[in-house]
């Protein structure tokens, strides 16, 4: 197995390091789900951080490879466009009628008055009045896992986790909380590319029916006073109360795939990083049991690591320059959050797992600029519990195999890592 | 050097030498003042240096700059004298300056 990987690794280098730099495209889904893409982005720091590419299935594209690239478009939103009108936010151009209409992807002003609607749920205040809650769930789901039998960790914790956290925010039906991943998976399905769905409207067929779902929860609560759930809120704030059915969609998605995509491969990307640098997990485990302060730089350090959204794109809306290249009006720009993260003129032995290095918060998962994620530091709060707890608990967390990976440019994640807790 | 003084959340001050000609935000950090996260390190891109200015320094801090307010205006508890620290270059000017910050930095 090891030397299957090494291998195959040793391969895609060669390749990647060998073909013509107008043939390196970075966005074939395969190379994620083969965990190879890396030597990709190497090259392309190295030769050409913004790098025009071309796929048949994306079309042509500006790769930007460099941290200081990526910040410099994250920054400059005037310049380079999230709105969905224009293209969006990932590499992926559905159809304009199907094309999530969601703040992420709309430019100010609109943009700003969605975003502070919700954005309150996870000011600090709150985030410590949810903290009691999370370590009790998390203990609970810690304490039901399998002993001495294989299990998969994205299921059994990764997904119920993150699942759970989701149905409080929206105070959805617990019950029925696996349609929120269901419906996750498919918000970031690209039709007849990852398997999930052929055609374009079989994927937005079930992406009515989670509106369908919501549309009977917002009714219940547009009429009642306010309370404190991301449906009530965006009920009763003057720039999301009349949203059209496509906005509403939309901010729904936004928010089930920001709640819940991306930390649940943080939590399973943590584990597969610290089980493949055991001499970190052995300092982690060292210093919980004496006083626990490394916990809080471990935390970005995994998010660091994993980058569990892999891309941000924008669309030019003028004519710019960037790194030496010119960027034409209407140009797709996609920022490559996990190259970005692996960049040694930015971050120090970057593709070291390094659990307390000096600045661990100063990296671009979050992405930087007014669309940064407005969840993050309920994110690392998440985290950090689950590590707290794990580490209390188990001495040993047994990951028997090779993770299986999303077949996705966009979600950087996993769909299977097998585990087996001795005890 | 000018002498600056951080107040956490919790009240406790922190006083410390700054370097005239780098930000407010370096201040803190190069001397682990806890409660500024300053996650872009300096770019003006993250909003995680936000710090309130007293009342009786903010013409000699200057105003937000677009970007500044851009971000700022996302940050949670954002007041009338919120400033990000990395946009406030030290000088003598500033000895003496006093910020306190939020609860939390997002």
């Amino acid at each position: 197995m090891t030397t299957t990987h090494a291998e195959r690794q040793a391969a895609a280098r060669e390749r990647a390091f060998s073909l013509p730099l107008d043939q390196v495209d970075p966005s074939d889904p395969r190379l994620f789900a083969s965990d190879t893409v890396g030597h990709y982005f190497e090259r392309l720091r190295r030769d050409a951080p913004v790098h025009r590419s071309h796929s048949e299935t994306f079309g042509s594209y500006w790769s930007v490879s460099s941290y200081q690239h990526i910040m410099q478009v994250d920054t400059q939103h005037g310049v380079y466009s999230s709105d969905w009108t224009q293209g969006g936010i990932s590499i992926y151009d559905a159809p304009i009628e199907r094309r999530l209409q969601m703040f992420i992807a709309m430019d100010p002003p609109k943009h700003d008055d969605q975003r502070k609607a919700v954005g309150g749920i996870v000011a600090p205040g709150n985030l410590a009045n949810m903290e009691a809650t999370i370590r009790q769930r998390t203990a609970n789901v810690l304490d039901g896992l399998p002993r001495n039998e294989p299990f998969n960790w994205v299921d059994r914790v990764s997904i119920e986790l993150t699942t759970q956290m989701l149905a409080t925010l929206f105070d959805f039906p617990f019950e029925d909380r696996h349609l929120l991943t269901k419906w996750s998976d498919s918000a970031t399905s690209v039709p007849g590319l990852d398997g999930r769905f052929e055609t374009v409207e079989e994927r937005w067929e079930v992406l009515r029916q989670c509106r369908e779902y919501f549309t009977v929860l917002w009714n219940e609560r547009v009429n009642v006073p306010p309370r404190f759930d991301l449906i009530s809120m965006m009920a009763h704030a003057p720039a999301t109360r009349n949203m059209d059915p496509r906005e509403f969609l939309g901010n729904l998605l936004l928010l089930i795939v920001g709640g819940n995509d991306t930390t649940r491969n943080s939590m399973t990307g943590g584990l597969l990083a610290l089980h493949r640098h055991p001499d970190q997990m052995a300092k982690l485990r060292a210093n919980h049991s004496t006083q626990p302060t490394l916990l809080d730089s471990l935390v970005p350090e995994i998010i660091r690591w994993q980058t569990p959204l892999a891309h941000m794109r924008r669309t030019a809306l003028a004519d710019a320059e960037l790194g030496g290249q010119q960027i034409k009006k209407g140009d797709k720009v996609v920022m490559w959050y996990l190259s970005g993260n692996r960049d040694a003129s930015a971050i120090e032995q970057p593709e070291q797992f390094i659990i307390d290095r000096a600045r661990p918060r100063q990296h671009l998962a979050f992405g930087f600029g007014i669309h940064r994620c407005v969840g993050n530091r309920l994110a690392e709060l998440q985290l950090k519990i689950l590590w707290d707890e794990i580490l209390k608990r188990f001495p040993v967390i047994e990951v028997l195999g090779e993770p299986q990976r999303v077949l996705s440019n966009f979600v950087r994640g996993y769909t299977e890592l097998p585990v087996r807790i001795p005890g | 050097m000018p002498q600056v003084t951080f107040i956490e959340f919790n009240g406790k001050r922190h006083t410390v030498a700054a370097d005239n000609g780098l930000s407010l935000m370096r201040a803190a950090v190069d001397h682990n003042v806890p409660g500024i996260d300053a996650d872009c390190g300096g770019q003006c891109a993250c909003a995680t240096c936000h710090v309130y200015v007293q009342a009786d320094w903010l013409a000699r801090t200057g105003a937000r700059t677009t970007m500044e307010a851009d971000m700022l205006n996302f940050a949670a508890e954002t007041q009338e004298n919120s400033r990000l620290a990395c946009q406030i270059q030290v000088s003598d000017t500033l000895d003496g300056l006093v910020v306190s910050m939020p609860a939390g930095q997002h």
